[in-house]
Protein backbone atom coordinates (compact mmCIF):
# COMPACT_ATOMS: atom_id res chain seq x y z
CA UNK A 1 0.00 0.00 0.00
CA UNK A 2 1.55 3.26 -1.06
CA UNK A 3 1.31 6.52 0.78
CA UNK A 4 0.89 10.00 -0.66
CA UNK A 5 4.39 10.94 0.47
CA UNK A 6 6.99 12.28 -1.93
CA UNK A 7 10.49 11.11 -1.07
CA UNK A 8 13.50 13.26 -1.99
CA UNK A 9 17.06 12.00 -2.09
CA UNK A 10 19.12 14.62 -0.25
CA UNK A 11 22.34 14.58 -2.23
CA UNK A 12 25.60 15.07 -0.40
CA UNK A 13 28.72 15.67 -2.45
CA UNK A 14 32.05 15.67 -0.64
CA UNK A 15 30.49 16.64 2.66
CA UNK A 16 28.24 19.36 1.27
CA UNK A 17 24.51 19.29 0.63
CA UNK A 18 24.12 19.76 -3.13
CA UNK A 19 21.94 22.62 -4.45
CA UNK A 20 19.71 20.14 -6.25
CA UNK A 21 18.32 19.01 -2.89
CA UNK A 22 16.45 22.26 -2.19
CA UNK A 23 15.14 22.23 -5.76
CA UNK A 24 13.82 18.68 -5.31
CA UNK A 25 12.19 19.66 -2.01
CA UNK A 26 10.41 22.53 -3.80
CA UNK A 27 9.18 20.15 -6.49
CA UNK A 28 8.00 17.71 -3.84
CA UNK A 29 6.16 20.44 -1.93
CA UNK A 30 4.13 21.24 -5.02
CA UNK A 31 3.08 17.61 -5.25
CA UNK A 32 2.07 16.93 -1.68
CA UNK A 33 -0.07 20.00 -1.13
CA UNK A 34 -3.08 18.66 -3.00
CA UNK A 35 -2.63 15.06 -1.93
CA UNK A 36 -1.98 15.64 1.74
CA UNK A 37 1.17 13.54 2.02
CA UNK A 38 4.51 14.47 3.48
CA UNK A 39 7.73 15.69 1.89
CA UNK A 40 10.31 13.20 3.11
CA UNK A 41 14.04 13.88 2.74
CA UNK A 42 16.27 10.82 2.84
CA UNK A 43 19.80 11.64 4.00
CA UNK A 44 22.33 8.91 3.26
CA UNK A 45 25.57 9.65 5.07
CA UNK A 46 27.98 8.48 7.72
CA UNK A 47 26.51 11.09 10.03
CA UNK A 48 23.66 13.03 8.47
CA UNK A 49 22.70 15.10 11.49
CA UNK A 50 24.80 18.02 10.31
CA UNK A 51 22.55 18.48 7.29
CA UNK A 52 19.27 18.75 9.21
CA UNK A 53 19.28 22.58 9.50
CA UNK A 54 19.47 22.88 5.70
CA UNK A 55 16.49 20.56 5.18
CA UNK A 56 13.80 22.62 6.83
CA UNK A 57 11.65 22.47 3.71
CA UNK A 58 10.99 18.78 4.40
CA UNK A 59 8.23 17.52 6.66
CA UNK A 60 10.27 14.51 7.70
CA UNK A 61 14.01 14.04 7.57
CA UNK A 62 15.15 10.44 7.57
CA UNK A 63 18.72 10.08 8.77
CA UNK A 64 20.15 6.89 7.35
CA UNK A 65 23.58 6.76 8.93
CA UNK A 66 26.16 4.10 8.17
CA UNK A 67 29.94 4.17 7.78
CA UNK A 68 29.61 2.65 4.28
CA UNK A 69 27.69 5.80 3.23
CA UNK A 70 30.55 8.18 4.05
CA UNK A 71 31.50 8.50 0.38
CA UNK A 72 29.33 7.68 -2.58
CA UNK A 73 29.43 4.21 -4.02
CA UNK A 74 26.38 2.83 -5.81
CA UNK A 75 25.88 -0.46 -4.00
CA UNK A 76 25.50 0.65 -0.38
CA UNK A 77 23.56 3.73 -1.46
CA UNK A 78 21.18 1.63 -3.54
CA UNK A 79 20.72 -0.93 -0.77
CA UNK A 80 19.92 1.79 1.75
CA UNK A 81 17.66 3.80 -0.53
CA UNK A 82 15.91 0.66 -1.76
CA UNK A 83 15.13 -0.38 1.80
CA UNK A 84 13.68 3.03 2.69
CA UNK A 85 11.58 3.30 -0.47
CA UNK A 86 10.37 -0.27 -0.11
CA UNK A 87 9.31 0.24 3.48
CA UNK A 88 7.79 3.72 3.19
CA UNK A 89 6.16 3.17 -0.21
CA UNK A 90 6.09 6.83 -1.32
CA UNK A 91 4.01 7.94 -4.30
CA UNK A 92 7.16 9.18 -6.02
CA UNK A 93 10.90 9.37 -5.45
CA UNK A 94 12.64 12.54 -6.70
CA UNK A 95 16.33 12.24 -7.54
CA UNK A 96 18.49 14.87 -9.24
CA UNK A 97 19.89 14.29 -12.73
CA UNK A 98 23.41 14.39 -11.32
CA UNK A 99 26.37 12.04 -11.39
CA UNK A 100 24.92 10.22 -8.39
CA UNK A 101 21.38 10.38 -9.71
CA UNK A 102 22.30 8.85 -13.06
CA UNK A 103 23.33 5.74 -11.11
CA UNK A 104 20.75 5.58 -8.39
CA UNK A 105 17.53 6.56 -10.15
CA UNK A 106 17.70 3.90 -12.89
CA UNK A 107 19.11 1.26 -10.54
CA UNK A 108 16.36 1.92 -8.00
CA UNK A 109 13.67 1.79 -10.68
CA UNK A 110 15.09 -1.44 -12.06
CA UNK A 111 15.34 -3.00 -8.62
CA UNK A 112 11.74 -2.09 -7.73
CA UNK A 113 10.42 -2.64 -11.25
CA UNK A 114 9.14 0.91 -10.97
CA UNK A 115 8.57 3.43 -13.77
CA UNK A 116 11.40 5.89 -14.33
CA UNK A 117 11.11 9.26 -16.05
CA UNK A 118 14.25 11.12 -17.17
CA UNK A 119 14.78 14.82 -17.80
CA UNK A 120 11.84 15.94 -15.64
CA UNK A 121 11.13 19.67 -15.88
CA UNK A 122 7.55 19.84 -14.60
CA UNK A 123 5.70 17.37 -12.39
CA UNK A 124 2.05 17.52 -11.40
CA UNK A 125 -0.88 15.31 -10.56
CA UNK A 126 -3.66 14.86 -13.09
CA UNK A 127 -6.51 12.88 -11.56
CA UNK A 128 -4.62 10.20 -9.69
CA UNK A 129 -1.77 9.94 -12.19
CA UNK A 130 1.47 11.84 -12.33
CA UNK A 131 1.91 14.08 -15.36
CA UNK A 132 5.53 14.81 -16.17
CA UNK A 133 7.07 17.07 -18.81
CA UNK A 134 10.47 15.72 -19.78
CA UNK A 135 13.21 17.18 -21.92
CA UNK A 136 15.16 14.86 -24.18
CA UNK A 137 17.15 14.80 -27.42
CA UNK A 138 19.55 17.37 -26.00
CA UNK A 139 16.73 19.71 -25.07
CA UNK A 140 15.36 19.77 -28.60
CA UNK A 141 12.18 17.88 -27.73
CA UNK A 142 9.68 17.82 -24.88
CA UNK A 143 7.52 14.83 -23.98
CA UNK A 144 4.49 14.69 -21.74
CA UNK A 145 4.34 11.49 -19.74
CA UNK A 146 1.55 9.88 -17.74
CA UNK A 147 2.53 7.58 -14.89
CA UNK A 148 -0.06 5.53 -13.04
CA UNK A 149 2.15 3.03 -11.26
CA UNK A 150 3.58 3.59 -7.80
CA UNK A 151 6.24 4.44 -6.80
CA UNK A 152 7.44 6.51 -9.72
CA UNK A 153 11.13 7.35 -9.83
CA UNK A 154 11.62 10.81 -11.31
CA UNK A 155 15.03 12.14 -12.31
CA UNK A 156 14.69 15.92 -12.14
CA UNK A 157 16.81 18.32 -14.17
CA UNK A 158 18.85 20.72 -12.04
CA UNK A 159 17.42 24.21 -12.40
CA UNK A 160 13.92 22.99 -13.26
CA UNK A 161 12.63 24.15 -9.87
CA UNK A 162 13.58 27.12 -7.74
CA UNK A 163 14.21 26.40 -4.06
CA UNK A 164 11.00 27.12 -2.16
CA UNK A 165 10.43 29.21 0.93
CA UNK A 166 7.65 27.10 2.45
CA UNK A 167 8.94 25.51 5.63
CA UNK A 168 8.08 21.91 6.40
CA UNK A 169 7.53 20.22 9.74
CA UNK A 170 11.17 19.10 9.68
CA UNK A 171 10.67 16.15 12.02
CA UNK A 172 13.87 14.16 12.32
CA UNK A 173 13.73 10.39 12.32
CA UNK A 174 16.67 7.99 12.52
CA UNK A 175 16.34 5.00 10.25
CA UNK A 176 17.72 1.70 11.46
CA UNK A 177 19.00 -0.13 8.43
CA UNK A 178 18.36 -3.84 8.19
CA UNK A 179 20.11 -4.21 4.82
CA UNK A 180 23.75 -5.22 4.85
CA UNK A 181 25.76 -2.51 3.12
CA UNK A 182 29.06 -4.35 2.72
CA UNK A 183 31.12 -5.90 1.33
CA UNK A 184 30.53 -4.44 -2.13
CA UNK A 185 31.95 -5.06 -5.59
CA UNK A 186 32.53 -1.32 -6.09
CA UNK A 187 34.87 0.38 -3.65
CA UNK A 188 35.36 4.13 -3.27
CA UNK A 189 39.08 4.92 -3.18
CA UNK A 190 39.48 8.69 -3.25
CA UNK A 191 38.43 11.97 -4.79
CA UNK A 192 40.78 13.46 -7.34
CA UNK A 193 40.62 17.23 -7.54
CA UNK A 194 41.49 19.13 -10.74
CA UNK A 195 45.12 20.02 -11.10
CA UNK A 196 45.96 23.60 -10.20
CA UNK A 197 47.64 25.81 -12.75
CA UNK A 198 44.99 26.12 -15.43
CA UNK A 199 42.69 29.14 -15.70
CA UNK A 200 39.89 29.11 -13.11
CA UNK A 201 36.89 29.80 -15.33
CA UNK A 202 34.62 30.29 -12.31
CA UNK A 203 36.53 33.49 -11.52
CA UNK A 204 36.39 35.04 -15.01
CA UNK A 205 34.13 38.01 -15.84
CA UNK A 206 34.15 37.19 -19.54
CA UNK A 207 33.91 33.70 -21.00
CA UNK A 208 34.06 32.75 -24.66
CA UNK A 209 32.48 29.32 -24.76
CA UNK A 210 32.91 26.94 -27.68
CA UNK A 211 30.88 23.87 -28.56
CA UNK A 212 30.61 21.27 -31.26
CA UNK A 213 30.14 24.02 -33.84
CA UNK A 214 33.81 24.91 -33.52
CA UNK A 215 34.36 21.77 -35.63
CA UNK A 216 38.07 21.16 -35.05
CA UNK A 217 40.82 21.73 -32.54
CA UNK A 218 42.63 24.33 -34.63
CA UNK A 219 39.56 26.59 -34.48
CA UNK A 220 39.81 26.86 -30.70
CA UNK A 221 42.66 29.28 -31.43
CA UNK A 222 40.12 31.69 -32.99
CA UNK A 223 38.17 31.67 -29.73
CA UNK A 224 41.41 32.19 -27.79
CA UNK A 225 42.09 35.30 -29.88
CA UNK A 226 38.64 36.68 -29.09
CA UNK A 227 39.02 35.89 -25.39
CA UNK A 228 42.34 37.68 -25.40
CA UNK A 229 40.99 40.89 -26.93
CA UNK A 230 38.01 40.80 -24.56
CA UNK A 231 40.19 40.10 -21.52
CA UNK A 232 38.49 36.80 -20.74
CA UNK A 233 39.06 33.07 -21.06
CA UNK A 234 37.87 30.23 -23.24
CA UNK A 235 35.64 27.49 -21.88
CA UNK A 236 33.68 24.72 -23.59
CA UNK A 237 30.77 22.35 -23.61
CA UNK A 238 31.34 18.63 -23.03
CA UNK A 239 31.90 17.47 -26.66
CA UNK A 240 34.90 19.79 -27.00
CA UNK A 241 36.46 18.40 -23.81
CA UNK A 242 35.61 14.84 -24.85
CA UNK A 243 37.63 15.46 -28.00
CA UNK A 244 40.58 16.57 -25.91
CA UNK A 245 40.62 20.05 -27.46
CA UNK A 246 40.42 21.71 -24.02
CA UNK A 247 41.09 20.29 -20.55
CA UNK A 248 38.25 19.24 -18.19
CA UNK A 249 38.92 22.33 -16.05
CA UNK A 250 37.43 24.39 -18.92
CA UNK A 251 34.20 22.39 -19.13
CA UNK A 252 30.96 24.14 -18.22
CA UNK A 253 27.89 22.15 -17.27
CA UNK A 254 26.56 19.34 -15.16
CA UNK A 255 29.81 17.46 -14.89
CA UNK A 256 32.01 20.52 -15.28
CA UNK A 257 32.07 23.95 -13.71
CA UNK A 258 29.19 26.24 -12.81
CA UNK A 259 29.95 29.79 -13.92
CA UNK A 260 28.24 33.17 -13.49
CA UNK A 261 30.33 35.61 -15.57
CA UNK A 262 29.29 39.09 -16.65
CA UNK A 263 29.42 37.87 -20.26
CA UNK A 264 28.95 34.33 -21.56
CA UNK A 265 29.44 34.26 -25.31
CA UNK A 266 28.29 30.82 -26.48
CA UNK A 267 29.67 29.91 -29.92
CA UNK A 268 28.38 26.81 -31.66
CA UNK A 269 26.81 25.45 -28.48
CA UNK A 270 23.32 23.96 -28.87
CA UNK A 271 22.56 24.33 -25.17
CA UNK A 272 21.59 20.89 -23.89
CA UNK A 273 20.11 20.97 -20.37
CA UNK A 274 23.37 19.59 -18.99
CA UNK A 275 25.25 22.61 -20.36
CA UNK A 276 22.61 25.15 -19.36
CA UNK A 277 22.90 23.90 -15.80
CA UNK A 278 26.40 25.34 -15.58
CA UNK A 279 25.88 28.77 -17.17
CA UNK A 280 22.24 29.81 -17.12
CA UNK A 281 22.80 32.36 -14.35
CA UNK A 282 25.37 34.36 -16.32
CA UNK A 283 24.60 38.08 -16.29
CA UNK A 284 24.64 38.44 -20.08
CA UNK A 285 24.36 35.49 -22.46
CA UNK A 286 24.95 35.96 -26.18
CA UNK A 287 24.46 32.81 -28.22
CA UNK A 288 25.61 32.14 -31.78
CA UNK A 289 24.35 29.06 -33.55
CA UNK A 290 23.28 28.18 -37.09
CA UNK A 291 20.29 26.18 -35.77
CA UNK A 292 17.39 28.53 -35.02
CA UNK A 293 15.86 25.89 -32.76
CA UNK A 294 18.98 25.42 -30.63
CA UNK A 295 17.88 25.38 -26.96
CA UNK A 296 20.61 27.87 -26.07
CA UNK A 297 18.42 30.61 -27.58
CA UNK A 298 15.79 29.86 -24.91
CA UNK A 299 18.04 31.15 -22.15
CA UNK A 300 20.23 33.63 -24.05
CA UNK A 301 19.56 37.35 -23.80
CA UNK A 302 20.76 37.91 -27.35
CA UNK A 303 21.18 35.45 -30.18
CA UNK A 304 22.47 35.33 -33.73
CA UNK A 305 21.80 32.63 -36.29
CA UNK A 306 25.18 32.78 -38.04
CA UNK A 307 28.24 30.56 -38.40
CA UNK A 308 30.44 30.99 -35.34
CA UNK A 309 33.57 30.31 -37.38
CA UNK A 310 32.68 33.13 -39.78
CA UNK A 311 31.73 35.44 -36.93
CA UNK A 312 34.87 34.96 -34.82
CA UNK A 313 37.41 36.86 -37.00
CA UNK A 314 34.86 39.60 -37.67
CA UNK A 315 34.20 39.98 -33.96
CA UNK A 316 37.91 40.08 -33.09
CA UNK A 317 38.36 42.82 -35.68
CA UNK A 318 35.31 44.79 -34.51
CA UNK A 319 36.34 44.66 -30.85
CA UNK A 320 39.92 45.66 -31.66
CA UNK A 321 38.67 48.58 -33.77
CA UNK A 322 36.33 49.71 -30.99
CA UNK A 323 39.03 49.55 -28.37
CA UNK A 324 41.40 51.43 -30.64
CA UNK B 1 39.88 -9.45 -20.37
CA UNK B 2 36.89 -10.06 -22.57
CA UNK B 3 34.93 -6.87 -23.07
CA UNK B 4 31.49 -6.44 -24.58
CA UNK B 5 30.41 -3.07 -25.91
CA UNK B 6 26.83 -2.10 -26.73
CA UNK B 7 26.41 0.20 -29.73
CA UNK B 8 23.10 1.96 -30.33
CA UNK B 9 21.71 4.02 -33.16
CA UNK B 10 20.16 7.38 -32.30
CA UNK B 11 18.63 10.10 -34.46
CA UNK B 12 21.21 12.64 -35.58
CA UNK B 13 20.45 15.89 -33.75
CA UNK B 14 21.98 17.87 -36.58
CA UNK B 15 18.81 17.12 -38.54
CA UNK B 16 15.49 18.68 -37.47
CA UNK B 17 13.40 16.34 -35.32
CA UNK B 18 9.78 15.77 -36.24
CA UNK B 19 6.83 14.33 -34.34
CA UNK B 20 4.73 11.65 -36.07
CA UNK B 21 0.99 11.73 -36.77
CA UNK B 22 0.17 10.27 -33.35
CA UNK B 23 1.65 13.39 -31.75
CA UNK B 24 3.33 11.22 -29.13
CA UNK B 25 6.40 9.78 -30.84
CA UNK B 26 9.31 10.90 -32.95
CA UNK B 27 8.86 10.51 -36.68
CA UNK B 28 11.91 8.47 -37.55
CA UNK B 29 10.90 7.67 -41.13
CA UNK B 30 13.18 10.35 -42.54
CA UNK B 31 15.66 10.50 -39.68
CA UNK B 32 19.36 10.01 -40.14
CA UNK B 33 20.85 7.67 -37.57
CA UNK B 34 24.28 7.92 -36.02
CA UNK B 35 26.06 5.91 -33.39
CA UNK B 36 25.19 7.05 -29.88
CA UNK B 37 28.01 9.36 -28.84
CA UNK B 38 28.74 7.86 -25.42
CA UNK B 39 28.57 4.35 -26.91
CA UNK B 40 31.31 5.44 -29.32
CA UNK B 41 33.37 6.43 -26.29
CA UNK B 42 32.60 3.04 -24.71
CA UNK B 43 34.00 1.34 -27.81
CA UNK B 44 37.11 3.51 -27.70
CA UNK B 45 37.62 2.68 -24.02
CA UNK B 46 37.26 -1.03 -24.77
CA UNK B 47 39.83 -0.83 -27.56
CA UNK B 48 42.25 1.03 -25.28
CA UNK B 49 41.85 -1.64 -22.59
CA UNK B 50 42.46 -4.36 -25.15
CA UNK B 51 45.56 -2.58 -26.43
CA UNK B 52 46.92 -2.18 -22.91
CA UNK B 53 46.87 -5.91 -22.30
CA UNK B 54 45.33 -9.04 -23.64
CA UNK B 55 41.71 -9.59 -24.39
CA UNK B 56 38.98 -9.26 -26.92
CA UNK B 57 36.37 -6.68 -27.79
CA UNK B 58 32.95 -7.91 -28.84
CA UNK B 59 30.45 -5.38 -30.13
CA UNK B 60 26.78 -6.16 -29.57
CA UNK B 61 24.02 -4.21 -31.28
CA UNK B 62 20.36 -4.50 -32.16
CA UNK B 63 19.64 -4.82 -35.86
CA UNK B 64 17.94 -1.45 -36.18
CA UNK B 65 18.43 1.59 -38.38
CA UNK B 66 21.73 1.92 -40.19
CA UNK B 67 23.54 -0.30 -37.72
CA UNK B 68 25.59 -2.21 -40.33
CA UNK B 69 27.66 0.89 -41.13
CA UNK B 70 28.31 1.41 -37.44
CA UNK B 71 29.31 -2.22 -36.99
CA UNK B 72 31.68 -2.24 -39.97
CA UNK B 73 33.28 0.92 -38.57
CA UNK B 74 33.69 -0.80 -35.19
CA UNK B 75 35.35 -3.76 -36.91
CA UNK B 76 37.68 -1.41 -38.79
CA UNK B 77 38.64 0.22 -35.50
CA UNK B 78 39.66 -3.13 -34.04
CA UNK B 79 36.63 -4.94 -32.60
CA UNK B 80 37.23 -8.71 -32.70
CA UNK B 81 33.66 -9.96 -32.89
CA UNK B 82 30.41 -8.38 -34.01
CA UNK B 83 27.14 -9.76 -32.67
CA UNK B 84 23.98 -8.45 -34.29
CA UNK B 85 20.83 -9.15 -32.31
CA UNK B 86 17.54 -9.46 -34.19
CA UNK B 87 15.09 -6.59 -33.80
CA UNK B 88 11.84 -7.29 -35.59
CA UNK B 89 9.82 -4.33 -34.34
CA UNK B 90 9.20 -1.36 -36.60
CA UNK B 91 9.57 1.18 -33.79
CA UNK B 92 12.92 2.22 -32.36
CA UNK B 93 13.99 0.16 -29.36
CA UNK B 94 13.24 1.83 -26.04
CA UNK B 95 15.71 1.10 -23.22
CA UNK B 96 13.33 -1.42 -21.65
CA UNK B 97 12.63 -3.12 -24.96
CA UNK B 98 16.33 -3.23 -25.84
CA UNK B 99 17.47 -4.49 -22.45
CA UNK B 100 15.82 -7.90 -22.67
CA UNK B 101 17.37 -9.16 -25.95
CA UNK B 102 20.71 -7.48 -25.31
CA UNK B 103 20.94 -9.02 -21.83
CA UNK B 104 20.17 -12.42 -23.32
CA UNK B 105 22.99 -12.02 -25.85
CA UNK B 106 25.39 -10.82 -23.15
CA UNK B 107 24.53 -13.75 -20.91
CA UNK B 108 25.68 -16.09 -23.67
CA UNK B 109 28.91 -14.14 -24.20
CA UNK B 110 29.68 -13.99 -20.45
CA UNK B 111 32.13 -11.06 -20.76
CA UNK B 112 34.32 -9.83 -17.91
CA UNK B 113 33.31 -6.25 -18.55
CA UNK B 114 30.34 -4.66 -20.31
CA UNK B 115 30.79 -1.06 -21.48
CA UNK B 116 27.75 0.98 -22.48
CA UNK B 117 27.31 4.69 -23.08
CA UNK B 118 25.92 6.21 -19.91
CA UNK B 119 23.10 7.88 -21.79
CA UNK B 120 21.43 8.01 -25.17
CA UNK B 121 19.81 11.31 -25.98
CA UNK B 122 16.53 9.67 -26.99
CA UNK B 123 16.06 7.84 -23.69
CA UNK B 124 12.93 8.97 -21.85
CA UNK B 125 11.77 6.18 -19.59
CA UNK B 126 14.81 4.07 -18.81
CA UNK B 127 18.60 3.91 -18.96
CA UNK B 128 19.99 0.93 -20.79
CA UNK B 129 23.23 0.25 -18.91
CA UNK B 130 21.74 -0.15 -15.41
CA UNK B 131 18.84 -2.12 -16.88
CA UNK B 132 21.36 -4.54 -18.36
CA UNK B 133 23.29 -4.75 -15.10
CA UNK B 134 20.13 -5.50 -13.17
CA UNK B 135 19.04 -8.19 -15.61
CA UNK B 136 22.52 -9.75 -15.52
CA UNK B 137 22.86 -9.42 -11.75
CA UNK B 138 26.09 -7.46 -12.12
CA UNK B 139 27.33 -4.36 -10.29
CA UNK B 140 26.94 -1.05 -12.12
CA UNK B 141 28.42 2.39 -11.91
CA UNK B 142 28.08 5.14 -14.51
CA UNK B 143 29.24 8.62 -15.52
CA UNK B 144 32.68 7.09 -15.99
CA UNK B 145 35.47 8.95 -17.72
CA UNK B 146 38.41 6.59 -17.98
CA UNK B 147 38.98 2.91 -17.11
CA UNK B 148 42.25 1.17 -16.26
CA UNK B 149 42.72 -2.57 -15.85
CA UNK B 150 44.30 -3.48 -12.53
CA UNK B 151 47.30 -5.78 -12.41
CA UNK B 152 45.32 -8.49 -10.61
CA UNK B 153 43.14 -9.03 -13.68
CA UNK B 154 40.05 -9.21 -11.50
CA UNK B 155 39.32 -5.51 -11.06
CA UNK B 156 39.30 -2.25 -12.99
CA UNK B 157 39.93 1.24 -11.65
CA UNK B 158 37.51 3.84 -12.94
CA UNK B 159 37.06 7.60 -12.66
CA UNK B 160 33.52 8.75 -11.97
CA UNK B 161 32.93 12.38 -12.87
CA UNK B 162 31.40 14.86 -10.44
CA UNK B 163 30.78 18.61 -10.82
CA UNK B 164 33.77 20.93 -10.77
CA UNK B 165 36.01 18.55 -12.73
CA UNK B 166 36.24 16.41 -9.58
CA UNK B 167 36.73 12.68 -10.13
CA UNK B 168 36.04 9.85 -7.72
CA UNK B 169 38.38 6.93 -8.17
CA UNK B 170 36.58 3.63 -7.67
CA UNK B 171 37.79 0.04 -7.83
CA UNK B 172 35.29 -2.28 -9.49
CA UNK B 173 35.40 -6.04 -9.16
CA UNK B 174 34.66 -7.92 -12.38
CA UNK B 175 32.39 -8.91 -13.95
CA UNK B 176 30.63 -5.56 -14.05
CA UNK B 177 28.74 -3.12 -16.24
CA UNK B 178 30.05 0.44 -16.63
CA UNK B 179 28.21 3.46 -18.01
CA UNK B 180 30.80 5.38 -20.00
CA UNK B 181 30.64 9.16 -20.37
CA UNK B 182 34.05 9.57 -21.97
CA UNK B 183 37.01 7.39 -22.88
CA UNK B 184 40.59 8.05 -21.86
CA UNK B 185 41.07 9.52 -25.33
CA UNK B 186 38.69 10.72 -28.06
CA UNK B 187 37.17 8.05 -30.32
CA UNK B 188 39.71 7.19 -32.99
CA UNK B 189 39.33 8.15 -36.61
CA UNK B 190 39.26 5.33 -39.08
CA UNK B 191 39.79 5.95 -42.79
CA UNK B 192 37.09 4.95 -45.26
CA UNK B 193 39.46 2.52 -46.96
CA UNK B 194 39.69 0.46 -43.78
CA UNK B 195 35.92 0.48 -43.36
CA UNK B 196 35.57 -0.76 -46.93
CA UNK B 197 38.08 -3.50 -46.18
CA UNK B 198 36.14 -4.44 -43.04
CA UNK B 199 32.94 -4.68 -45.09
CA UNK B 200 34.59 -7.39 -47.15
CA UNK B 201 36.23 -9.31 -44.33
CA UNK B 202 33.83 -8.98 -41.38
CA UNK B 203 31.19 -11.59 -40.65
CA UNK B 204 28.41 -10.62 -38.29
CA UNK B 205 27.25 -13.23 -35.80
CA UNK B 206 23.49 -12.87 -36.05
CA UNK B 207 21.41 -14.06 -33.12
CA UNK B 208 17.71 -14.17 -32.46
CA UNK B 209 16.17 -14.10 -29.02
CA UNK B 210 13.16 -15.22 -27.07
CA UNK B 211 13.10 -12.24 -24.74
CA UNK B 212 9.87 -10.26 -24.71
CA UNK B 213 9.55 -6.52 -24.57
CA UNK B 214 9.88 -5.05 -21.14
CA UNK B 215 7.21 -2.50 -20.17
CA UNK B 216 8.34 0.83 -18.75
CA UNK B 217 5.14 1.74 -16.93
CA UNK B 218 5.06 5.13 -18.61
CA UNK B 219 2.74 6.41 -21.33
CA UNK B 220 3.92 9.20 -23.62
CA UNK B 221 0.85 11.34 -24.28
CA UNK B 222 2.37 14.16 -26.31
CA UNK B 223 5.63 15.25 -27.87
CA UNK B 224 6.63 18.64 -29.25
CA UNK B 225 9.71 20.78 -29.71
CA UNK B 226 10.04 23.45 -27.03
CA UNK B 227 8.96 26.94 -28.08
CA UNK B 228 11.88 28.29 -30.11
CA UNK B 229 13.85 31.31 -29.01
CA UNK B 230 11.59 31.99 -26.07
CA UNK B 231 13.90 34.61 -24.65
CA UNK B 232 16.71 35.72 -26.93
CA UNK B 233 16.51 38.97 -28.87
CA UNK B 234 17.88 37.89 -32.23
CA UNK B 235 20.58 39.94 -33.95
CA UNK B 236 20.25 39.77 -37.71
CA UNK B 237 22.45 40.53 -40.66
CA UNK B 238 25.76 39.33 -42.03
CA UNK B 239 28.55 38.06 -39.78
CA UNK B 240 30.21 41.48 -39.98
CA UNK B 241 26.97 43.22 -39.02
CA UNK B 242 26.33 40.83 -36.14
CA UNK B 243 29.93 41.33 -34.97
CA UNK B 244 29.39 45.08 -35.00
CA UNK B 245 26.13 44.78 -33.07
CA UNK B 246 27.67 42.51 -30.44
CA UNK B 247 30.57 44.96 -30.05
CA UNK B 248 28.11 47.81 -29.49
CA UNK B 249 26.23 45.76 -26.91
CA UNK B 250 29.41 44.98 -25.01
CA UNK B 251 30.41 48.64 -25.07
CA UNK B 252 26.96 49.71 -23.82
CA UNK B 253 27.24 47.30 -20.91
CA UNK B 254 30.75 48.39 -19.98
CA UNK B 255 32.33 45.10 -20.95
CA UNK B 256 34.97 46.52 -23.28
CA UNK B 257 37.89 47.73 -21.22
Amino acid sequence: MSTSDILVLAEIQRGTLADITSELLAAARGLVSPSGGEVVAAVLAANGGAFVPALGAADRILLIDHPALANYSPEPYLAALGEVVGARAPRAVLIGATSMGWDLAPLLAARLDAPLALGCKEIAFEDSALRVTSSFCGGKMLAELRIDRTPAVLMVLPGAYRPGETPGKAQVESWKLSASLEPAAIRFDEFQLPEAGDVDITQQDILVAVGRGIQQKENVELAEQLAQVLGGAVCASRPVVDQGWLPPTRQVGKSGMTVKPKLYLALGISGAPEHQEGMKNSELIIAVNTDARAPIFDIAHYGAQVDALELLPALVEAVQARKG
Amino acid sequence: MNIAVILRQVPDLIEPLEVDASGAALDLSAATFVVNETDDHALEQALLLKESGRGTVTVVALDFGEVDNTLYTAAAKGADRIVKVAWEQTQAPSPHAAAAPLAEALRTLAPDLVLVGVQAHDELDGVLAPLLATRLGLPYVGVIRGVKAAADGRTVVVCKEFPGAVMARLTVRLPAVLGILGADQPPRYVPVSRIRAAMKSTRFEEVSHAAGLGPSGIAVTRMAPPPAGARAEMLTGSEAEVAQRITELLAEKGLLK
